[in-house]
């Protein structure tokens, strides 16, 4: 009994040894070193050098405007994507003919397929002067500025993260059961009502899934306000871009994106529970 | 009428006039004819049970009165509305799914009072509240609002589900093989319960099974279907005596077959030479075309009317029909004895023997025994009707 235990310890601590090594030096580590960067001075020339300081943590209102940004722009980013790609996703999955379906799918998916700096600088063309603005102008509304805006912004986070948003809201339609809208129907709920009190609540997990990926990938993101918000509207990654590799201040890079980790951490703790809380959904349920 | 006024649709007055009436409905999936031509009247406070083989288009009668199906030709009225085209959730009446399709997202409470939170305007709370309990009371699940729906037995969901549609006082309840995920013993506890609790509140109910005992020991009115059209609908009694077909006699019970020829018959009894050129006699059947002389026809005796004796003396005098035959098998079922005797030329057959006649436990594989039937035992039914 007791060598099998033994055994059984053996495979499974060996069957974790190659994560373990992994998260070790890839996330602990590096964690560490971020931990003890951010209490350091910026040596003379850039770079680290040892002291134990919380000026970094201070100073941190400085870079103020990429927090607010970021804290503004990437919710509001995900929001409108989640909204934008719940009709396609609800369109692909129940009002579609099966056999369309996985064509109709890769099709989002498609976007994925040239490059992101690609895509980004054709939507600076459409979003600038020479792009939607005039032919707006060209129909009496003059004077539109969208690029280097945060309209640019949400528009390319919309565009460039919809591919992501649509699979897991699909999913989570697609195995809703039919009979409960039936069911629905039958207890006198008219189609709209159904949708609300039954497809809805019963397809918030998937529209969690998808928020929270889009979420987190815009929270750090710095190629998207870098193109589209042209300089002028940049997030904590645009930042941390210019602290470690501009002006070399490592520490109060560090100091800032341990930071944007805390954030995250708290808005996606807190948002799940919400999600969790409205749709009352637990594993189990889902027979 | 004591339904409330916010479910009986307008135009609807008779007492008599049916709850649900199907008016030539068929219902054509491409080609495949799911319905085919049903006429059905369901008569107010009746518990109609539909009883057929897997495929013959229950599920599918069922869904065109809900309204989650439209009938390709003919009528679906309710309480004498035409409802034929009216979409699901303004019909009156209510469905019990097979799997109960109770919302997971949503508590017990949440799902019960589901039904009278759609209605506009919506009840006060605190009446929907009352309602919820009195429902849940009507089930035995009392104290069970704050249940997760996963949190409950199979038995305690199949309730729920119940209370769910009942809360709604429809005109008809629609019960499509509520029990079948049930074990034995539940199956039996809940098909009593819910003869009592349709008795009690006096809604119609059309259940859908495909087990005979269930529609049998339960219904008022029993509708035996095949390949989409109804067979014969009746009593049960009626449907076990006055069988219009080989297959309904089959279906509702168990039946012995004799293949042979009409002579012509008087009086209700009707003379049959047998394959084998044994003669006997039979009656005529009260529901089904009467057979012509020299007719091929079929004779069915259920094993329970055959009797038994060692010798052919021994069998009582009006046992007209006499047979010799060999035991072959015998099964032991506690009030009976099921024996499996084969006669030389006819075949084998079942015979049915009551225990408590001391001679039922008598005779053991092997041995040859007489067995015989009265002529009132023995149906006489036309072969070639209804086998198309
Ligand atoms: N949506 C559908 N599309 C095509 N054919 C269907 C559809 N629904 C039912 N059918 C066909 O119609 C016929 C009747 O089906 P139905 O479900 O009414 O049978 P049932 O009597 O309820 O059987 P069971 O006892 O197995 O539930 C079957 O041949 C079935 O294959
Ligand atoms: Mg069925």
């Amino acid at each position: 009994m007791n060598t099998t235990q033994q055994r059984s310890g053996l495979v499974t601590t060996a069957l974790l040894a190659p994560a373990g090594v992994f998260f070790f030096f890839l996330l602990i580590l590096p964690l560490i070193v971020i931990i003890v960067y951010s209490f350091g001075e910026r040596a003379p020339a850039g770079g680290y050098s040892p002291a134990f300081t919380f000026d970094n943590y201070l100073n941190l209102p400085a870079r103020g405007k990429a927090i607010l940004n970021t804290l503004t722009l990437a919710p509001l980013a995900t929001l409108l994507t989640a909204v934008a790609a719940y009709p396609i996703a609800y369109f692909l999955a129940v009002k579609v003919d099966p056999r369309w379906r996985l064509a109709l799918l890769v099709l989002v998916m498609a976007p994925f397929w040239t490059s992101q700096l690609l895509r980004y600088y054709a939507w600076i063309l459409i979003l600038g002067s020479k792009g939607i603005p005039s032919w707006l102008a060209l129909i009496g509304i003059p004077d539109l500025r969208i690029i280097n805006t945060p309209y640019a912004v949400l528009i390319g986070a919309v565009y460039g993260f919809l591919p992501l948003m649509v699979p897991p809201i699909y999913v989570s339609l697609e195995k809703l059961d039919k009979r409960l809208l039936e069911a629905s129907a039958d207890l006198g709920a008219t189609p709209w009502r159904s949708f609300m009190q039954v497809t809805l609540p019963m397809s918030l997990p998937g529209v969690a899934t998808g928020s929270m990926l889009v979420f987190i990938l815009l929270m750090g993101d710095y190629i998207l306000p870098q193109f589209l918000g042209g300089g002028k509207v940049f997030f904590i990654g645009n930042a941390l871009v210019d602290l470690f590799l501009q002006s070399r201040n490592w520490p109060f890079g560090a100091a800032l994106s341990l930071s944007l980790c805390a954030i995250m951490f708290v808005a996606i703790f807190l948002y799940m529970r919400f999600v969790l809380r409205q749709s009352n959904l637990r594993q189990e349920a889902v027979v | 009428m004591n339904f409330s006024p916010a479910i009986a649709p307008a135009g609807a007055a008779h007492e008599d006039t049916p709850d649900v009436e199907f008016r030539g409905v068929s219902k054509l999936y491409g080609d495949v004819r799911a319905v085919d031509g049903v006429d059905m009247a369901l008569k107010r406070g009746a518990f109609v049970s539909l009883l057929g083989p897997s495929g013959c288009g229950k599920t599918t009668c069922l869904r065109m009165m809900a309204g989650f199906e439209q009938p390709t030709t003919g009528q679906v009225l309710i309480r004498g509305a035409d409802m034929t085209h009216v979409p699901a959730y303004r019909r009156p009446v209510n469905m019990v799914f097979q799997h109960y399709a109770l919302f997971p997202h949503l508590n017990v409470e949440a799902n019960v009072s589901y039904g009278l939170r759609q209605r506009s305007p919506a009840p006060p709370a605190s009446e929907v509240k009352k309602a919820v309990a009195e429902a849940l009371a009507m089930v035995r699940l009392g104290g069970y609002e704050r249940r997760r729906t996963w949190e409950l037995s199979g038995g305690q969901q199949q309730r729920v589900a119940l209370a769910r549609a009942l809360i709604n006082r429809p005109a008809v309840l629609l019960l499509d093989e509520p029990l079948a995920a049930l074990d034995r013993k539940l199956r039996r506890e809940m098909q009593i319960e819910l003869q009592n609790l349709q008795r009690n509140i006096g809604i119609t109910f059309l259940l859908v099974t495909h087990d005979q005992e269930e529609a049998l020991s339960m219904s008022d009115q029993v509708c035996i279907m095949r390949d989409g059209k109804i067979v014969q609908a009746g009593s049960p009694r009626e449907l076990y005596d006055e069988p219009v077909d080989r297959y309904v006699a089959d279906f509702v019970g168990r039946s012995n077959f004799f293949a042979g020829r009409a002579g012509s018959g008087a009086n209700g009894t009707i003379p049959v030479t047998l394959a084998n050129g044994f003669a006997t006699q039979g009656r005529s059947p009260t529901t089904a075309a009467v057979p012509r002389a020299g007719e091929t026809i079929v004779l069915s005796i259920r094993p329970e009317q055959m009797v038994m004796a060692g010798r052919a003396a021994d069998l009582p005098g009006d046992v007209t029909s006499r047979l010799e035959v060999v035991l072959r098998n015998r099964i032991f079922l506690g009030e009976h004895i099921e024996y499996l005797v084969e006669h030389a030329t006819l075949g084998e057959f079942l015979v049915l023997i009551p225990r408590q006649a001391d001679q039922g436990d008598r005779f053991a594989t092997g041995d040859t025994v007489s067995v015989g039937w009265r002529p009132k035992a023995a149906l006489v039914l036309r072969s070639t009707a209804a086998q198309a």
